[in-house]
């Protein structure tokens, strides 16, 4: 989940309840975490081929990459259609009409109200965040397929940009020292600035975090919960727990739907929250 | 005997209890002004939606902590 030395520690974790005589759960860990293989069980498995080490770093793709190159082929495709359909003209037709009705949402529920006039500049980056979390939540939901977005790897570099993004959009606005002065509010007593600005700094670094964190553990908990339903029958060993089962294991699928749209929505509305928070600093 | 497994199933518990009740508070009180005032119920339903999963993004700070403590063990 952390890196590659980590999916070998939680697959001996497994290992270590199995020798122990419990039941082995590091099967559940091995469909979450990352892997070098593409697996199709039982049709086979799909290797991929190790790349060379540069500068140090081993960037020989996994399963997570795979999945991200392909998120990302397709919102270069989908969204390649749609906007050569707009250059013929302005009435969508078709799968057209759909994106932009997700689209004019984000410009007028997201953007609009927390940017303000400005939301033009950051429109770009909103709108990739919203559509590469969704696609990456909902390919996740396939059979044989992964999240990536359930790697925390993936989710901190997205609130990375988030971050760069709002701490650039803020001192381009404000410029460096008005940013810093507009971080604390003013007109507050001289003596709680002590205490004021060590809690703001903070505040600019946690707010990231709690996005990766928010967005990572419930990828990783919906699944998790999935496969452990699902577990549930070989742990009994009887097939009447099938019964009760697999309908929860559908509620929960169904679920994890929402989850997936709620949890891209969210990301996207707090990061053009925070983006807003920097640019127009009026408390 | 590893107390580490205790802590990480007592800690999931306390922590979906506490999730569950800031969102039941949320759901009630946004039920109690969707009923005073119906014609308000949309956006009263996004507001609600968006405090639960900020809620539930609170829940799942303790959760990713014991998951941590029960991979150690």
């Amino acid at each position: 989940m952390f890196s590659g030395t980590a999916v070998d520690k939680l697959s001996s974790a497994g290992d270590t309840l199995h020798s122990a005589g419990k039941n082995d759960s590091g099967w559940i860990m091995h469909h979450i975490t990352d892997s070098r293989v593409l697996d199709f069980q039982p049709f086979g498995e799909i290797h991929i081929p190790q790349f060379p080490v540069v500068f140090g770093v081993d960037i020989t793709p996994t399963k997570h990459v795979v999945y991200m190159w392909l998120a990302s082929v397709l919102i270069i495709l989908i969204f390649g259609f749609v906007a050569g359909k707009y250059k013929k003209t302005l009435i969508p037709t078709g799968i057209v009409n759909f994106f932009e009705v997700i689209i004019v949402f984000i410009r007028d529920e997201i953007a609009r109200p927390t940017l303000g006039h400005n939301y033009a500049k950051f429109l770009p980056y909103l709108l990739t965040v919203f559509f590469f979390i969704l696609f990456g939540n909902f390919l996740g939901l396939l059979p044989y397929s992964a999240t990536f977005t359930s790697n925390i790897a993936v989710t901190a570099t997205l609130a990375t940009f988030t971050f760069i993004i709002t701490q650039l959009g803020g001192i381009r606005s404000n410029g460096l020292i008005g940013y810093m002065k507009g971080l604390v509010p003013h007109g507050i007593p001289s003596w709680m600035l002590v205490i004021m600005i060590p809690v703001e700094i903070l505040g600019l670094f946690t707010r990231p975090f709690a996005l990766a964190i928010r967005l990572f553990a419930n990828m990783i908990a919906g699944h998790t919960v999935i496969l452990a339903l699902i577990g549930l029958i070989f742990f009994m060993q009887t097939i009447f727990v099938a019964f009760i089962s697999i309908p929860f294991t559908l509620f929960v699928y169904m679920l994890e739907i929402l989850v997936a749209l709620i949890q891209a929505y969210i990301f996207t509305m707090l990061s053009s929250l925070f983006i807003g928070m920097a640019v127009h600093q009026e408390h | 005997m590893d107390l580490a497994w205790l802590a990480a199933g007592l800690g999931a518990g306390l922590t979906v209890i506490g999730g569950a009740y800031g969102i039941g508070k949320l759901a009630s009180s946004a039920m109690e002004a969707s009923g005073r005032q119906p014609e308000a119920a949309g956006p009263i339903r996004t507001s609600m939606i968006i405090a639960a999963a900020l809620i539930e993004g609170m829940s799942f700070f303790g959760l990713v902590v014991c998951i941590l403590l029960a991979l150690k063990a």
